[in-house]
Order: C-alpha cells, then structure tokens, then sequence
C-alpha cells in the first residue's frame, strides 16, 4: 500500500474511533436520562424522587388489578426481581395492557407510596406466535414467568 | 500488481458497464421477494396472539430499520475508502446512499409511529430506541444537505465522508440501545445467536422481507449512483458516446 494512503487510513480510523470513544463517553455519561423509566426495584429502594414527574416501568402484577365498578380508576402493582410499586390511574387502558405484561407509567410518585399515573402505555415483548401456539405453551403460566423473569437493565 | 482489481472497482466507466448487466436481474428478484414477503406476511401469516392484527406493520417496519442500519454502514465505508484511495467511484455511491437511507428510516419512524398507537398507547415515545433512530433520520438527511451547500464537488465529498464516518457510533448504538437502557420498545426477536423468539411461520416471510429490501437498497444504490455517473463524468468522451444526443460536444467526438 502506498504510505500517503496508509496514512490517511490511519488517519480515518483515528477518527471513527476517536468520535466513537467521546460520543460514546457522552452517551455514557447520560444514561440515567436516556433510560424511558425507572424500574420498582428502585422505588423499593427510595432512589426515585418524590412529587415530580417521572416514569415508571415494570411487569403488572397478576392478580393486582383492581378496577372501580363505578368509574374508570384502577390500581395495579407493577413488580420486577427485587421491587413493588402501586399503581393509581384513572383512564382508559391501551389494548395490549393485561396482568402479566410489561406496562410504562407515566406520573408522579406521592408521599403516601402510591405512584398516580395519568398515562399507561404497554411494553410490548418481544414474542411473537398464533393464538393456537400461545394456548398450546400454556399462556397463564407463561406470563407469570415472563413476570418472574422481568429483570430491567441488563 | 495486487491491488488492481481494487483500483479498477474504482472506475465509474467499469461500474456502469458492468451494473447494467446486474441491473436485468436484481430489478425482477427485488420485486419477486418484495411481493412474496408482503402477500406472504400481510395476508397469510398467522395472527399474534397479543397483537392480533397490528403486528403484521413488523413485514414492512423492522426490514427497513435492518436495512437503514446497514446501509449506513455501507456509506459510511464507501467515504471511508473514497476519502482514503481518493477513488471517485465509491464517493459518488456515498452521495447515493444517503437519500436511500434517508427514505428508509423516514419509513421505519413512520410505520413504528403507526403500530406505536394501538400497541403501546401513544405515537412517539422519547424512548432511547426511537430518539437515536431520530438522529440516524438526521445524519442522513444532514449528509444529504451537506453534499448540496459546498461549491466544489470535492469539499463537499470531503465534509460528506467525515460526517458519515463520525456517524458510525450511531449504528451499534440503535441497535443495543434496547438492551442498555430501560426503553419502551421490545427487544430483538431476531437474535443472531440463540434462537428467535418469533414463531416460524411469521419468521419465514419477515426473512424474505429483510431480503426483499436488502435487494431494493442495492437497486436504489445502483440506480442513483449510474445517474451520479453520468453527471459527474458528462464530460468524459465515454459518456459523450454514451449519449451523443444529451451533449453538443458528444456529437463531434463521435464523427
């Protein structure tokens, strides 16, 4: 290889992984903000502050939802390996929000523990199978693993 | 001489000669996996058992993510090699690329904003995926525009290929980014390792999707490189011969 090229590859990949090291610092440096939401284990652990905005994410318990007959509040636990959170929302959930799946919340976490949520969306896994695959694996208890499994940052 | 055949990939004559050859069958395999992967995957794949229905956007919206990912990678490896041999050829397929790319992740934002709605409850989410898929969308477009604003050809080839290359990180961070950060969007159900956690029968015709628009990447690349050919090289009496009508002075180089 010529040395004029030689040294100008030497010269493009400086660059490629020179920017690659400082954006990658940079992203680094910013990852408690890039992360969408904070896990229950957290709360559990009183790392999250209280009264301001913030998310949450974590599997919906099953079992916990509990639904007022005579409006449209609900209340569910949202769980992973180490933490509990509860959940107080009053509106319409989004179609694929069921006990046993990964669900976002957005809200504000209150002194009395409870966290109130004025937006539920739903993480969807990704699993994708027909109906008759899903029943053959046994859905219920396929859930509750996929809860007991929810383990967020890896 | 062991590097010649590498210079002679470099020739923009050798290339439009020789594409116009690949051109007769890349054109009918591109539309035959296209079709296949979409009849296949939008009207006889099974429902999801969660999604139903909306799953099905997956045919159009994880393939051309795939794709943009990886045609940046070829862009930016085209202004690498373009800004280190000083080869004309893979600048000008640099300059090609980046509205291909541009156009795919336009369509991969768009088609996940659709599915977003039903599935996750809401459009756009600053999630880590969707806001560094934002930033690939602008590196292309920023690429683009970059290659239009300079006077001479050769600056804006020069700022084009650093721009790409700083860009690179970009890519290995899409595509870990639901796996570092607690996001909203699922991960990978393809895994390149393991198994996929995507039933066979959806998986076959999503495969042929990716092919499909790997295919129709590689088209649009050939296409709008062959026409930054003959612009750049208009003056070349092979291209005067080529098209003795389009330019005067092609008429008396070939009398």
């Amino acid at each position: 290889m010529h040395p004029v090229r030689k040294q100008r590859l030497f010269i493009v990949l400086a660059i490629v992984a020179l920017s690659s090291l400082a954006i990658g610092l940079l992203v680094y440096a910013l990852s408690e903000n890039i992360n969408l939401f904070y896990p229950p284990a957290k709360f559990s652990a009183n790392e999250v502050p209280r009264d301001v905005r913030v998310r949450a994410g974590g599997c919906v318990e099953p079992g916990s939802v509990v639904r007022e007959s005579d409006s449209l509040q609900v209340s569910f636990w949202l769980v992973d390996g180490s933490g509990r959170l509860k959940v107080s929302y009053d509106g319409i959930l989004p179609d694929l929000f069921a006990e046993g799946e990964a669900a976002v919340v957005n809200g504000a976490w209150e002194h009395d523990d409870v966290f109130y949520a004025d937006q539920v969306l739903a993480k969807h896994d990704e699993n994708y199978m027909p109906p008759e695959v899903a029943e053959a694996m046994n859905n219920g208890e396929k859930h509750q693993a996929t809860c007991e499994e929810a383990k967020y940052g890896s | 001489m062991a590097w010649q055949w590498f210079h002679r990939l470099g020739s923009p004559r050798w290339f439009y000669e020789k594409s116009n050859r690949w051109l007769t069958w890349l054109i009918p395999l591109t539309l035959v996996l296209l079709a296949t992967g979409f009849i296949w995957g939008l009207a006889f794949a099974p429902i999801d058992a969660k999604q139903g229905n909306s799953y099905r956007i997956i045919f159009i919206h994880m393939p051309a993510a795939v794709v943009a990912l990886a045609g940046y990678y070829v862009m930016a490896i085209a202004g690498g090699i373009g800004l280190i041999w000083r080869m004309k050829l893979p600048l000008m397929m640099m300059k090609s690329a980046a509205p291909v790319g541009a156009v795919l992740t336009a369509l991969t934002l768009i088609t996940g904003s659709l599915w977003g709605h039903p599935t996750w409850g809401t459009f756009w989410e600053w999630d880590a995926r969707n806001i560094f898929m934002l930033i690939l969308l602008f590196l292309y477009l920023g690429i683009v525009l970059l290659g239009s604003v300079y006077p001479s050809r050769d600056a804006a080839d020069k700022a084009c290929a650093l721009l790409a290359l700083v860009g690179t990180v970009n890519v290995p961070i899409i595509y870990k980014s639901v796996d570092w950060w607690y996001s909203l969007h699922q991960p990978a159900s393809i895994k390149f390792t393991g198994e996929s956690s995507i039933y066979s029968s959806m998986l076959y015709p999503l495969l042929i999707s990716v092919l499909g628009y790997y295919c129709l990447f590689s088209l649009a690349l050939i296409l709008y490189t062959r026409h930054e050919i003959l612009v750049r090289e208009a003056r070349t009496k092979w291209v005067k011969d080529l098209l003795p009508l389009h330019s005067k002075g092609g008429r008396s180089a070939s009398l």
